[in-house]
Formats: structure tokens, C-alpha cells, sequence
């Protein structure tokens, strides 16, 4: 191994310029003449807008243009970009979710109006003298409530807020097992609604040139591609070649930054209409309200066992918030993104799982780092657990007595999805050991001596991340492929320039992919340039989600590498007068082996832009390909972590004691790179367990709009992590990886969750859900002791 | 933000001008409540009036069996103060406990106690300490300073120049932040001195308390022992997402009995 090539923790070379205060961010950027946007949003929930008075607006100071939604009529609705179907085959709802709001708003930040004027102050001066003229309705926010029979309806057209009732798996067969099996064990839980909160908040300039007739958007996003084929086909009917997506170094996404949001289209469309650049940067009030929030299911689980613990079957019931919009790809997040990870790391031989999806007066939910998959291990982990205590095992050894064994794979599970590799023991086994779990009563006795209740939890979770073949994923309702594209352009002097569609916002691909080529070429790391992120210069490509970027953005640059050498090779044959067959290329050199012939990449790549002795009837000049990677299956990162709390009982405070995760990643480009990704993961996931919560009362206002009422997780809400991986080698792809980006997020949830509900079995508790803050533990402890004092 | 005049005035006498000749004028100090305010437009004045360059109002000192500090010394002065340290520990404990390091090092002890955050910390120590509040006109006792939620005894135009701080034989303060503001949900100020015992609680009501119950408990004997059993009642404190006003009934004994424990060291 190079010190910079695959498998060495090479620091990341983008952080010299963060770290200086030179990284360029959207809201960096000021053109020319621009203009800024200030958006007027609703401040109820739901409300008939009976008119809109913006004429004093219209009239102030510094103010260019006022919209609203009767300016905008040429533009089409936000699209959605993935259609799930019921079990009845029907198609979902999906109300049009208009760029400004059209005679009625939906959740408190909706759009309403937009100001552009000189600066943003004047903006928002001339906004909040807009007369808007509200008929206050009552608002539905919480699920159970939204699917009743009540009357109150999000969209009118839809005639209820269900958006789809949709199922996987044979329902039939599971209800068999269950009517017959040993043991059911079962749970009611609740996946909180999260805010994402990256700390760049998302900024849109949008950019005319009256001259070619050309758009350009700078913009927060994860995929620069993906916003112009939406936005550009769907929304403003602009074709893509009058369209450039630019989106430059972005501050953190975590899926919040995928989507298409209404402020980019204001921005692209209103720099037409007055051909001026306008720019709209989000305060982080603003961000709370208009972001897509993650996750927010009430689920029912149960699992049916033999009188051993072996798994019979698994049944699942969800209610998932939408939101009041159906964000890009909010279908498919509680559907195919969670139904089908629903065999975690078991044999459980048949499983049902039925999602109603959810229409309320509250911001639109979307993917957040992980997007479904951590409310599938979520349900899943913690049923085991409730299993393991019905049944009297350890919690570890239930797990064991269900894992898929590594001559099982490749496994196709009930839901679908065929796993590649794994082995699950192995990860236990580790993480286990680095636990010292054996040791875990001693640490139990010494809390007890002072007064604290010390709990122990695990998780083993599964993902399928490698996002994704695109017939798969076609057939399941995406509206997009999921491939990804690299260019590999070898520049005459031998240094090299990978344009990537994958999106680097803080994941490192600028060290990553880098050690990959460095590594496959033979040439100085340094010389090795990643360019991402402007539909101007890259490949058209899908983007940064879903843990894809190595396993399907690596693989396109792999295979754009592998046309490189073979083209190499052809102008290496020709200058050593041999035939190509006969030609090897290792360690940057091409040679024929056995002899002394050798031609370095540098004087092939020199040759190809100066072919005066090249094969010019045969071979076109030059050294650039392009490689578009459509992947064969998803990967299957897995691994066991290992939580231990210990709980102030006077006052509910967890403390995390110790986590310990052990991860099958594959092979692993970067370890450095990687641990900081699954601490980053696990600081949200323990975040999700433990702090945070989206609160909104029951007129759908949201309480917690601000960093005053929503709880980050800080470094000190965490403990020093300790962390390994074990490796299986993802086998359809040649670099055998499995990705990183998520896994944190997906097991650290239930790991907390189960030890927080060991500890606290001493005093009663049986059941929590997140976040397990402080009031919520000791309320809890109070309840249980009521109870016991009841009985 | 709305546009306002910014006014830095040299000395008191010229402060107190500046806000008497404003037609809104209001005394900024660390800033570190009303910038914020004023930045999402919950508020705005014709003139800010910055007390940052009067020299009178800055410093600790002690005399008398008791510390002074002025108005605009900062949290993290007083946290570091050796006067303070050693006169009494407990309120450098407080100060060095406010907010975090931005929030130490700008926010000032009479920008703090003028502005009565209803879970602020000062108040409780101003109030268990039985400090005096000295202002333009006059001097006021911390029981009379704080009369309800963000309300002071203040009148208008009124200028907080420095807080006296009898010194006591013990005290010490415990606070259950909330988890997202790190504001005190509960914080409960302990301290004997010549006066007697005081316990003085901030976060769970709507203005700063004090428990007299637990104060004749802990004169009979100062020992966690003796406010163990004091339940407090929930009738009237604050509730909101993060705790129920039982909750902070709850933990108001829970933090008295560590807060004692901690002044008995």
C-alpha cells in the first residue's frame, strides 16, 4: 500500500482551504448587478388566502418586484420524483405543490410572496407590509388524527390525507405464522420527526444572460444534475443546454439538500423576469420551516418465535408523515427504502409491512441521512430486544441464533432485496470484545453503589446503500436513474482531472477518489484534481445520497480508468513496436513483461496530445473517457454497536457511557475519512435517540424553531467513540465497497434506546420512545412506579 | 434588524442624557439577548445607548465583608476573579456555569439581571446571595430588584451600575440546564450568611423565588438531608416541550439537596 493510495488515511486535502476560510459557498458568491429575494411565508398552518395587497410593498424603498403565485402561472408545480403505488395498484396522490402558495397555505413557511429589491434588508422591510388577508382553518399535525375520519383535509382534491396505503410481502403467509407460532412479541414505537440543520443554510442565486438566452442557478445541492433535469423539464420549461446548475463547495446536506425546492425556482425564474442575478440565502429560522424534515413514523411491530428465539415472521403497521407536499423523493423513504431492509442481519423467513403515508399541515418530510433505513433497524432492533427479554435470552445470542450465516449469501431475503455478503457474527463478536460485555455487571454494581442505573444495548443493523440499479428502482416508481458518471481527462503534462457527478459536501471525495486514481494510475496523488458539483463541466450524473458516492460514483471513475489503460496501452504498443496484448500497465508504467520495454503514463499521455508517432489511421488522439456505472445490486453495509448508559434516576439524565461500533464497510478507501464519517453518523443517530425532537402544538406552529428549543447534539453529549470495522468484500462492484455515509445514524438509534431500557428495567420501564430527554426518562420512571404502587 | 442610532457614551452622566433625550432609546450591554431580538424584528428603538466604553461601571471589588461588581463586568470576569473565587466560590461557580464561552466573555452581570430572563442564573444568586442592586437613582435589595417575568423594579431611564454581594460563610448553586438553550430549567441557589439561609430558585417560575420552607429547614440543620423530604408545589411554574411545571417541582429538591451538599463541600 501507497501512503496515499487505497486503504491509507491520507488527510483530507479539501480541509486547507475550509479550514483557512477559503472554501467558496454559494452565499460567497455575489454577482453583478444581483438583486435579493425575500420570501414571505405563512405564519399559519393552514389558512384560505382570501387576497394578497402588495401594492404599498411594491412602492417602497429600493424594491424591484413583487410575486406572488398569479405572476407565476407559466411555471409548473415542485415535481415529485418517485410514484408508489397501493395495494390496490393504485397510483399515489399527488396534489400539485405549487411553487408560491395558490389560495391557501399548508404549513406554517409556506410561500407566499416573494420581494426582490437592492438589498435584502429593504426586501424584508417592503415583506412584512404585504397585506395578506388569511382565513385561518383549522390545522391537522398528528397522524393517527390525519387519517381518521375527521374532515379536515390538507388537499381538498385528495379527498383525504392519505397520500398511499401500500404493502410488501405476503400478508396471508405472515398472518398464518403468527396464528401458530410460540411466541409473539410486540411493540408500539414512534420515530421522531428531525430537523436536519447543516450548518450551511441553503442559498439559491439565480443568473440570466439576456445575451445567449442561458439560466444559471448557484445552489446548495447534493446533486446540480438531478435540480436541472426537475427543474428545468418539469418546472420552468427550460431545455437543459439553456440551463447550467452550479453547485460549489456546500456546507453539509444529509439529504436535506437532494431536493428541489420552491426558493431555487423563484430565484432561476425571477432573474428572467427582471434580468437581474437574484439571490435568496436562508436565515436558520428559515431553515427550521423550510428544509424537509426526516423520519416521523408511528409504527406497530410484532415478531413471532419458536420456543427457541428462531424468528417465524415479522409484521409491520406505519403511519409516515409527508408533510403538507410531497418533497422529490418522500414516497419511496418509509416504502422502499424501509420495507425492504426489514430482514436487518435475520433469516426471518416471511415478513409484512404495510405504510399509509401521510398528508398534514407541517413541513414536507424527505431523506435524512439514512431515509427509512433507520426507522426499519429502528423497529426491528428494538423488537429483538423486547423478544430477547419475553424469551429470557441475552440479547446478544438471540441475535446469534437468527443471524443469515456467511454460507447462506448470496441470501434473498422476503422483501425483496438479495444480499451479496456479510458476516454478522464476525461484527458481534468485535464489537462485543471492545465492549467487554462480559464485564458489564461489574460496571452495573459500581452505578448501583452511586445511585445510577447502568443499562447495555446493542443493534446490529443492516443497509442497502449503492443507491441504485436504475430497472430496479424504475420498477419500484423512481422517475430518474440511479447510475453515476466520470469523466477521466488526462491532461498532456500526465496530471489528471476526475469530473465526477457525485457531490463532495464535507463526505472527502476530494481525497478519496483521488487516492483511487493516484492508485490505479500510478501517479502522484497530487496530481490528481476532483471536479464535481457544475452541470457545466461534469458528466450528467446523479449526485450524493444514500452512502453511493464510492460504491457507484468510485466505480464510474474505475471503469473510465480501466478505458484509459486500454487506450493507453494501444499508444504504448505502437511506440514499443509490439502488439497491445503484450502490454501490462503496473505501477504507472506500461510495460511487456520479461524485458525492458517501458513507456511511463506521463510520456503515453504526452503522446496522445502530441501523436507524431502514434497510430493517427487507427486511434483518435488524446486521453479522456467517460464511464456511466449503473450498479449491478445495492450494497449491504452491516455491523453490531454496543451503547452503554448510565441514568440518573432524580432526574432522568442518560449519560452515554461507552459506544462501540464495529462496521462492514468492504474494503475501505480511507479509514481516517471513514471513522469521522461513522462518528459524524453516530453523533446524529445519538442526537435522534437522546435530544432531538420536532415539536409542533396542535395548531401546527412549531415549538421548536429554534436552537433555543431544538437540541443539537455537542461534543459533550457524547462520548469518546471507539470504532472498527471488519470487512466482506462487496462483490459486484471492483473496488468491493459498501459505503459509510449513514451507518452511524442507522444503528446508533435502538443501541441507545435498548441499553436506556435495560437500565431502566430495574425501576419498571418497559417501553420509550425518542428522544429519551431528561423529563421524558424521569416521567417515565414516575409512571412505572405508579403503577407498580397501583398493583 | 431594524436601522437605530448607536450612541457609545463616556460616562454615566452622559448615558443617562442620551436615553432622557431619545424617543426610544434602550441601554445595550453584552447584547447577548436583545441583539437577537432585534435581529428577528421582535423589537426595535430609536437609539441604542452602549454602556461598553464607562469605565466606572466595569470592575470587582471588595470591602466590608462584601464584593462588588460593576455592571458591565462580564460573566467570564467574574468567573475568573480571584476576589470572587475566594470571597465567594459560588459565584464565580455561576458565572463560570452561564452560557457558553461567546456568551461568558460578552454578557455582563447588569445586562443579565436588568433584562430578568425568568431562567436566567444571576437572579438566583443575586437573590440567595441577598445582594443589593445599585442603580443611578438608588439601591435596591435583590428581593425587591426582580418583581416578575423580563420586569425589574427599574424605572425608566434607570441605570443598573453595580451589584453588592454580602459575603457568605457558605453557599453554593446547581442548575439543571435545558438540554437545547442551556438556560436553567431549574437552578437553585444555596447560601448561609449573617441573614440566615436563603435558597433561592430560578427556571421554574416565571421570576426568581425563594423556598422558605427550605429556608427553616436548612436553619435547623444545612444538610441535604433536611430538604430531601420538601416537596415543592408545581402550582404556578413555567411548563413547556422540555419539562412539565411537576417536573420542575421535582427537581427543584433535587437540585437544592445537591446544592447544599456541594456548599458543605
Amino acid at each position: 500500500m501507497s501512503d496515499t493510495g487505497i486503504g491509507a488515511s491520507v488527510r483530507r486535502k479539501e480541509d486547507l482551504r475550509f479550514v483557512q476560510g477559503a472554501g467558496k459557498y454559494t452565499d460567497d458568491m455575489n454577482l453583478e448587478g444581483q438583486v435579493h429575494a425575500y420570501i414571505l411565508r405563512s405564519p399559519h398552518a393552514h389558512a384560505t388566502i382570501r387576497s394578497i395587497d402588495a401594492a404599498a410593498a411594491r412602492a417602497s424603498q429600493g424594491v424591484v418586484a413583487v410575486f406572488t403565485s398569479e405572476d407565476m402561472t407559466e411555471v409548473g408545480g415542485i415535481p415529485c420524483g418517485w410514484q408508489v403505488h397501493g395495494k390496490d395498484g393504485s397510483a399515489m396522490a399527488e396534489p400539485k405543490h405549487p411553487v408560491l402558495a395558490e389560495g391557501k397555505v399548508r404549513h406554517v413557511g409556506d410561500p407566499v410572496a416573494v420581494v426582490v429589491a437592492d438589498s435584502r434588508t429593504q426586501a424584508r422591510d417592503a415583506a412584512e407590509i404585504i397585506v395578506v388577508d388569511y382565513d385561518v382553518l383549522d390545522a391537522v399535525v398528528d397522524m393517527p388524527s390525519a387519517v381518521g375520519n375527521g374532515s379536515i383535509h390538507v388537499h381538498d382534491d385528495v379527498g383525504s390525507n392519505v397520500c398511499y396505503d401500500w404493502g410488501l410481502g405476503d400478508k396471508d403467509a405472515v398472518d398464518a405464522v403468527f396464528a401458530n407460532s410460540h411466541h409473539v412479541s410486540r411493540l408500539d414505537l414512534v420515530n421522531n420527526r428531525l430537523i436536519p440543520n447543516a450548518i450551511e443554510p441553503r442559498c439559491a442565486i439565480g443568473d440570466y444572460d439576456r445575451a445567449s438566452g442561458n439560466y444559471t442557478l448557484h445552489t446548495t445541492s447534493q446533486n446540480p444534475h438531478v435540480i436541472r433535469l426537475l427543474m428545468g423539464a418539469f418546472v420552468l420549461g427550460l431545455p437543459e443546454h439553456k440551463l447550467r446548475v452550479h453547485a460549489p463547495d456546500v456546507g453539509g446536506g444529509f439529504g436535506s439538500k437532494i431536493f428541489n425546492y420552491a426558493e431555487e425556482i423563484i430565484v432561476t425564474w425571477a432573474a428572467g423576469q427582471i434580468n437581474r442575478p437574484v439571490k435568496w440565502t436562508a436565515d436558520r429560522s428559515e431553515s427550521f420551516q423550510s428544509d424537509a424534515h426526516g423520519r416521523d413514523h408511528v409504527t406497530t411491530v410484532e415478531l413471532a418465535m419458536d420456543e427457541n428465539g428462531k424468528f417465524l415472521a415479522l409484521r409491520e403497521s406505519t403511519l409516515a408523515n409527508m408533510g403538507a407536499y410531497l418533497s422529490t423523493f418522500a414516497p419511496c423513504v418509509p416504502t422502499y427504502l424501509h420495507g425492504t431492509l426489514l430482514a436487518g442481519q435475520y433469516s426471518t423467513p416471511v415478513i409484512y409491512c404495510e405504510v399509509k403515508a401521510v398528508f398534514t399541515n407541517t413541513v414536507p418530510v424527505d431523506a435524512y441521512r439514512g431515509a427509512g433505513r433507520p426507522e426499519a433497524t429502528y423497529l426491528l432492533e428494538r423488537v429483538v430486544q423486547v423478544a430477547a427479554d419475553d424469551m429470557g435470552l441475552d440479547p446478544a445470542e438471540i441475535r446469534r441464533r437468527n443471524f443469515i450465516q456467511p454460507d447462506q449469501f448470496p441470501y434473498q431475503t422476503p422483501v425483496a432485496l438479495v444480499y451479496d455478503t456479510g458476516n454478522y457474527d464476525a461484527s458481534m463478536d468485535k464489537a462485543l470484545k471492545a465492549a467487554d460485555y462480559a464485564g458489564f455487571g461489574g460496571r452495573k454494581a459500581v452505578s448501583k453503589q452511586a445511585g445510577k442505573l447502568r443499562g447495555i444495548g446493542i443493534a446490529s443493523y443492516i443497509e442497502a446503500c449503492g443507491i441504485a440499479p436504475s430497472n430496479v428502482v424504475g420498477s419500484l416508481g423512481a422517475r430518474a436513474g440511479l447510475y453515476e458518471a466520470a469523466t477521466i481527462r488526462v491532461n498532456p503534462t500526465g496530471s489528471v482531472s476526475v469530473l465526477t457527478g457525485s457531490h463532495s459536501h464535507g463526505q472527502g471525495h476530494e481525497t478519496t477518489f483521488a487516492q483511487v486514481v493516484s492508485e490505479k494510475l500510478g501517479i502522484d496523488f497530487d496530481n490528481v484534481d476532483i471536479v464535481h458539483g457544475d452541470t457545466d463541466k461534469i458528466p450528467f450524473g446523479m449526485g450524493t445520497y444514500g452512502s453511493r458516492s464510492i460504491a457507484v460514483g468510485g466505480t464510474a471513475i474505475v471503469n473510465a480508468i480501466d478505458k484509459i489503460i486500454a487506450k493507453g496501452k494501444k499508444i504504448a504498443a505502437h511506440l514499443l513496436e509490439t502488439s497491445e496484448t503484450d502490454i501490462e500497465f503496473e505501477n504507472g508504467q506500461f510495460v511487456v513483461p520479461g524485458t525492458d520495454k517501458a513507456k511511463a503514463f506521463g510520456e503515453i499521455a504526452l503522446t496522445a496530445y502530441v501523436p507524431h508517432q502514434y497510430p493517427l489511421e487507427e486511434l483518435e488522439p488524446g486521453l479522456e473517457e467517460t464511464a456511466f456505472y449503473d450498479p449491478k445490486n445495492f450494497t449491504f453495509p452491516a455491523g453490531t454497536y454496543v451503547c452503554e448508559v448510565e441514568v440518573d434516576p432524580d432526574t432522568g439524565t442518560v449519560d452515554i457511557a461507552s459506544f462501540h461500533a464495529t462496521d462492514d464497510f468492504g474494503v475501505v478507501i480511507n479509514p481516517m475519512i471513514v471513522e469521522g464519517q461513522v462518528h459524524g453518523g453516530l453523533v446524529q443517530g445519538i442526537g435522534q435517540a437522546v435530544l432531538e425532537g420536532c415539536s409542533y402544538d396542535g395548531n401546527g406552529q412549531l415549538l421548536s424553531g429554534s436552537y433555543m428549543d431544538y437540541t443539537m447534539p455537542r461534543a459533550a453529549d457524547v462520548p469518546s467513540f471507539s470504532v472498527d470495522t471488519t470487512v466482506t468484500e462487496c462483490e459486484h462492484n471492483p473496488l468491493g465497497v459498501k459505503g459509510c455515509g449513514e451507518a452511524g445514524a442507522i444503528g446508533a438509534p435502538p443501541a441507545v434506546i435498548n441499553a436506556i431500557l435495560n437500565a431502566l428495567s430495574e425501576v419498571g420501564v418497559t417501553n420509550l420512545d425518542m428522544p429519551a430527554t431528561p423529563h421524558r426518562v424521569w416521567q417515565a420512571i414516575r409512571d412505572a412506579q405508579a403503577s407498580y404502587q397501583e398493583v | 434588524m431594524y436601522a437605530f442610532e448607536y450612541r457609545h457614551p463616556s460616562s454615566l452622566a452622559e448615558a443617562t442624557e442620551m436615553l432622557a433625550s431619545s424617543d426610544d432609546g434602550r441601554v445595550i450591554a453584552g447584547g447577548h439577548t436583545l441583539l437577537p431580538t432585534l435581529k428577528q424584528r421582535l423589537a426595535s428603538f430609536s437609539d441604542l445607548v452602549d454602556l461598553a466604553g464607562i469605565d466606572e461601571l466595569r470592575g470587582i471589588s471588595s470591602a466590608d465583608g462584601a464584593v462588588t461588581v460593576g455592571a458591565m463586568t462580564t460573566h467570564a470576569e467574574v468567573a475568573a476573579s480571584s476576589e470572587v473565587q475566594e470571597a465567594i466560590p459560588a459565584l464565580a461557580d455561576l458565572a463560570d456555569g452561564i452560557g457558553d464561552p461567546q456568551v461568558r466573555n460578552k454578557g455582563t452581570i447588569g445586562g443579565s439581571i436588568s433584562n430578568n430572563d425568568p431562567a436566567a442564573d444571576y437572579p438566583a444568586g443575586l437573590v440567595g446571595l441577598n445582594a443589593t442592586v445599585n442603580t443611578t437613582n438608588r439601591s435596591i435589595s435583590a428581593d425587591e430588584f426582580f418583581t416578575g417575568m423580563f420586569e425589574t423594579a427599574l424605572d425608566d431611564g434607570e441605570i443598573v451600575t453595580s451589584v453588592s454581594f454580602p459575603v457568605p460563610s457558605s453557599a453554593a448553586y446547581c442548575k439543571f440546564p435545558n438540554p437545547a438553550s442551556r438556560y436553567a430549567i431549574v437552578g437553585v441557589f444555596v447560601a448561609q450568611g449573617a441573614d440566615g439561609v436563603r435558597v433561592a430558585v430560578t427556571g421554574a417560575g416565571g421570576c426568581v423565588f425563594r423556598v422558605s420552607e427550605m429556608e427553616s429547614a436548612l436553619s435547623q440543620s444545612f444538610s441535604a438531608s433536611s430538604v430531601a423530604g420538601i416537596e415543592v408545589s408545581d402550582d404556578g411554574l413555567l411548563e413547556d416541550i422540555h419539562a412539565s411545571a411537576e417536573y420542575r417541582a421535582h427537581l427543584i429538591t433535587v437540585m437544592a439537596k445537591r446544592a447544599v451538599d456541594k456548599a458543605n463541600g
